[in-house]
Order: C-alpha cells, then sequence, then structure tokens
C-alpha cells in the first residue's frame, strides 16, 4: 500500500532504522550514566556501550577505534577538523586548498580562517561537479597544510577521487580532510585505501539519530593531530570535551554496523529504482541530470526541468512527496543553489532543479507515483510558462533583455 | 513555508492561462521579471478602443505559486475594468487578497509591473505616449 507523503529527501535527513532506536532506548533509561564517571557500574556500562560502538563506527571506515572523535555532527566535526589543523600547524604553513561546491559547513569555516588571516584557495569544479587534478596539484604551495575536499557532494551526489586527491597529497606531505557526510554508509569508504587522514561523518544520514557525529583522526602514518576547539573535561583524548552522547552514541554504532552489513544490497536497490527515476523524467523533453553520472552516489539525482521553476515546480506535489530544490526560494534567499552555478549551469536551469535522494526503504510504488506526479506537474507548469512558449516559437532567450529586479 | 489558500487554489486552478495575439493593436503585453531571478511574467490585455475596457486577459508564468497566483489574479481583477481603472491596482492590494508572506511580496510587485508594462504597450501601439511610472515599488 502506498502511503503518503513520500520522503526522497535522504540527503536532507534519513529515517532512522527501527533496529537502532531498539538498541538505543536502554541508555536513555537503566543505562543513563555518564561514560566519564569512572567509579560505578552506571558509568561503566556507559563507557562500554561508547566503547563498543566506537568499535563499529571504526570498521564501517576501515579505521581504528582510536582514531573515532565523537561530536555532536558533521558540521562540529568539519570545524574541529579544519580549524584543529590549521591552529596545530601554523608553525608549518596556513594555506588551505578546498573546492567551491563544498557544504557550507566548510565553505564557512574556511571563510573564518582567511578572517584569523589564514590564506584558502577556492577550486573550480568542471562541469561534472568534480575537480580538476591537476590544477589540484598546482594549487599546492609550501605553505600548504590541508587539502580539504568532500568525499560526496549533498546536492549532486557526485563522488570525489578521493584515492587520487589523496596519492597527490602525500606526494606533497599534506594532510586530506574530507567531508564524509553523505558518503559513509552508502558507498564503500576506507580511510587507508583511500588515504584520508581527517573525515567528518554523521549518524542522521545513515539511519541513525541526529546529534551525533565523528570527527577521524589518523593516528598512523602520519599521525595526526587537531587542537581542541571546545574547552572542557578533556573528553575524546582532549579533542573533544563534553559529556558524551551515550545514547546517541550507541544507536551510530548501530546505524554504521547495520550499514556494514547492508550496503552492498542497499546500493543496488536504490540504484536500480533511482535509474528508473532519472530515466523516465529523462524522457520529458529539456531535462537534464545535473553532475557526473559516472561518478555518482547509487541512491542520488539531481535534474533540471527547463522553463519551469523549482519552487513552483515542488508545489505541485509537496504535500505528498517531500524534495528539494536547487533554487532555495523555499529557505526564503532567493538564491539559486551555488553548488549548480559552479557547475556552470544558468541561473535559470539552476533555478529549475529538483534533487531526489532514495533510502533503503523507498520503494517502487513510491517511485512510480513520483514519476507521474513530477511529469504531469512539468507538463502543467510548461504549459503556463511564457519561456516554454517562447523557445517553443524559437525564440532565443538569451537575446532578451531582461528587465532584472 | 506554508501558501495561503487562495494562492494554492489559483495555483491549482489558474484563471486566464493563455496568449492572445500580441500582434494585434488591440492587445497590450507586458513582460517582466528574468529567469536568473526565477521568475517571469507575461500579461496580456485586450482593450476595446470604444469603450476603453479591458475585455481580455491572458497571463503565462514562470515563477514559484505566488507569482502565479499573483498573475492569475491579476488577469481576474483587470477584465472588465478600463485602461484608467487597471492603472491603479496596487500590488499592497493583491499581497492582502492573496496573505503573501513578506518574502513574496517582490510576486505581487511583478504583477503591478506587468499590468503597467502591458498598458504601455497598448499605448504605444496606439500612437499613445507610454506613461512614466516612478520607481515605487521594492524590488
Amino acid at each position: 500500500m502506498l502511503q503518503l507523503p513520500i520522503y526522497l529527501d535522504n540527503n536532507a535527513t534519513t529515517p532512522m532504522d527501527p533496529r537502532v532506536l531498539e538498541t538505543m532506548t536502554p541508555y536513555f533509561l537503566n543505562h543513563f550514566g555518564n561514560s566519564a564517571s569512572r567509579n560505578h557500574p552506571f558509568g561503566w556500562a556507559a563507557e562500554e556501550a561508547v566503547d563498543y560502538a566506537r568499535e563499529q563506527v571504526a570498521k564501517l571506515i576501515g579505521a581504528d577505534p582510536k582514531e573515532i572523535i565523537f561530536t555532536s555532527g558533521a558540521t562540529e566535526a568539519d570545524n574541529l577538523g579544519i580549524k584543529g589543523v590549521y591552529e596545530m600547524y601554523a608553525s608549518k604553513g596556513n594555506h588551505i586548498i578546498t573546492a567551491t561546491t563544498e557544504h557550507k559547513a566548510v565553505i564557512d569555516t574556511c571563510k573564518h580562517i582567511e578572517k584569523l588571516g589564514g590564506e584558502v584557495t577556492y577550486l573550480q569544479v568542471q562541469p561534472d561537479g568534480l575537480i580538476n587534478l591537476e590544477e589540484l596539484e598546482a594549487a599546492i604551495k609550501p605553505n600548504t597544510v590541508l587539502i580539504s575536499i568532500m568525499y560526496a557532494n549533498n546536492e549532486i551526489g557526485t563522488v570525489m577521487p578521493m584515492k587520487e586527491i589523496s596519492a597527490i597529497a602525500r606526494k606533497h606531505g599534506v594532510l586530506v580532510f574530507t567531508d564524509g557526510t553523505q558518503a559513509v554508509g552508502k558507498i564503500p569508504v576506507d580511510v587507508n585505501k583511500d588515504g584520508i587522514d581527517l573525515m567528518a561523518f554523521t549518524a542522521h544520514k545513515m539511519y541513525g539519530p541526529k546529534g551525533v557525529g565523528a570527527l577521524y583522526v589518523r593516528r598512523k602514518n602520519p599521525r595526526v593531530k587537531v587542537t581542541a576547539q571546545m574547552d572542557g573535561g578533556g573528553h575524546e583524548r582532549g579533542m573533544r570535551s563534553g559529556t558524551l552522547n551515550v545514547p546517541g552514541i550507541v544507536g551510530f554504532g548501530k546505524a554504521c554496523e547495520l550499514c556494514m552489513l547492508e550496503m552492498e544490497s542497499d546500493a543496488a536497490r536504490t540504484s536500480k529504482l533511482r535509474d528508473k527515476l532519472q530515466a523516465a523524467l529523462l524522457q520529458i523533453e529539456e531535462s537534464y541530470v545535473n553532475g557526473s553520472i559516472e561518478h555518482r552516489l547509487p541512491h542520488v539525482a539531481n535534474i533540471s526541468f527547463k522553463h519551469v521553476e523549482g519552487e513552483g515546480l515542488l508545489m505541485g506535489f509537496n504535500k505528498n512527496i517531500a524534495l528539494s530544490s536547487g533554487s532555495a526560494c523555499t529557505s526564503a534567499s532567493l538564491e539559486p543553489s551555488y553548488v549548480l552555478k559552479a557547475l556552470g549551469l544558468g541561473d535559470d536551469l539552476a533555478h529549475s532543479s529538483l534533487r531526489f535522494g532514495l533510502s533503503r526503504f523507498t520503494t517502487e510504488e513510491e517511485i512510480d507515483y513520483t514519476i507521474k506526479s513530477i511529469t504531469d506537474t512539468v507538463l502543467k507548469l510548461r504549459e503556463m510558462s511564457p519561456l516554454w512558449e517562447m523557445y517553443k516559437e524559437g525564440i532565443d532567450l538569451d537575446s532578451i533583455e531582461w528587465a532584472a529586479h | 513555508m506554508a501558501y495561503s489558500e487562495k494562492v494554492i487554489d489559483h495555483y491549482q486552478n489558474p484563471k486566464n492561462v493563455g496568449t492572445l495575439d500580441k500582434a494585434s493593436k488591440n492587445v497590450g503585453t507586458g513582460l517582466v521579471g528574468a529567469p536568473e531571478c526565477g521568475d517571469v511574467m507575461r500579461l496580456q490585455i485586450e482593450v476595446n478602443h470604444e469603450t476603453g475596457m479591458i475585455t481580455d486577459a491572458k497571463f503565462k508564468t514562470f515563477g514559484c505559486g505566488s507569482a502565479i497566483a499573483s498573475s492569475s489574479l491579476a488577469t481576474e481583477w483587470l477584465k472588465g475594468k478600463s485602461v484608467d481603472e487597471a492603472l491603479k491596482i496596487d500590488n499592497m492590494t493583491i499581497v492582502e487578497e492573496l496573505n503573501l508572506p513578506p518574502v513574496k511580496i517582490h510576486c505581487s510587485v511583478l504583477a503591478e509591473d506587468a499590468i503597467k508594462a502591458a498598458i504601455n504597450d497598448y499605448r504605444e501601439k496606439n500612437g499613445m505616449e507610454k506613461i512614466k511610472f516612478e520607481e515605487s515599488v521594492i524590488h
């Protein structure tokens, strides 16, 4: 039975897997102890649970449990990773390389560092959303301390060539940080094979709870250190003070374990559904996939429908289908997505895009409903669109002098 | 952000979507906005030369639900009005009628601009001077 509304905004957050919630409940109730309480059974139980979760989390990314620093989420881990390296390696240099399509948690952290006197290079991406490796290497300078490139993009799902990026970094003795938020749990990520030195990721994008994430910090070859950004009791090896979110961490661990076991089958199933959705929507005239089709997360598609506006499009079905638009009108800023613009899309196409993020729980019925609903809305809005009419009459829209307002 | 019921109704059942013959001397066409800004409105009026009354109005809009609703409402209001009366349509009346939130006021501004542009196009075609409008509206 098809149940409405349908949730296809899984890049924003995923629903919790009920199996995850089940493991968390006891740590809200009976085992509520503080994992830092060393001298009674409540503390011991909490500590044991955290240790176990740390192993589960580490295992998913091929790390050692000692390399996992729990945080409140990926944003905090981005901040700690980047600012922490910037401060810790200040004597070595002050230059960071990142890309224009990074998440705001990385971009704004880098902007902050610039205000502190640091130097940041923002690499442009190619039309497929990938960075150019030669440009990356050319951007490295004697004072470069860190390369921060996201593993997979949150808007278009493009997966960056992390192995190649880290090989270049290593050659020049530069550390690699990656925002792995969208990738971890969805595709195989292995910090050793991928040559990653630091990585931020979070539970709520992989069927775990909100409010808990982690920073991976390499301990061997090389041993990486970050300066703490939070002062206090010296938790997490002094790198992140604050009482641990024990139930959240337990859930994070379970979510990682489930992803480890089910990633392959989840990816096979979601990519099949995603491909069906994409193929059907590309049947609509003047519709385009944004970003690389080849180097892409299995459950993500970002599609533009020319001459219809994203927010107007969403309104046609957003009571029944939860989706995100590349046009940030929905967040009241009226700016089209900076990620899509970075691909070289005109504002018009950037305004006309929808982001689809499927999940472990997405069904074929839901995809069929979505295909029909979106197709109907696009066709209806095009009937209403002066741009579509002009396009059909063969008028070059770029030749018109629009009164920008 | 939730839309008002009136906006939803205009979005689902837009009034007067379509195209009038823009070559006709009776027809004034206003095309405002820009694709880069995420909204383009084309509003057309058909005027009876003798009476100065607007006998028909049509629109096509590329934009959000509020932009579609603003132009749909504008065409409804235009029909049966004289050109002079049409000039008095103020964007704030559209805002009130549709309960537009502050972030969507520009949609109503665009509709007002489209009305004025259509009237000026009609005037120009028929040998009348274009009316100069103050830049009163917030862009």
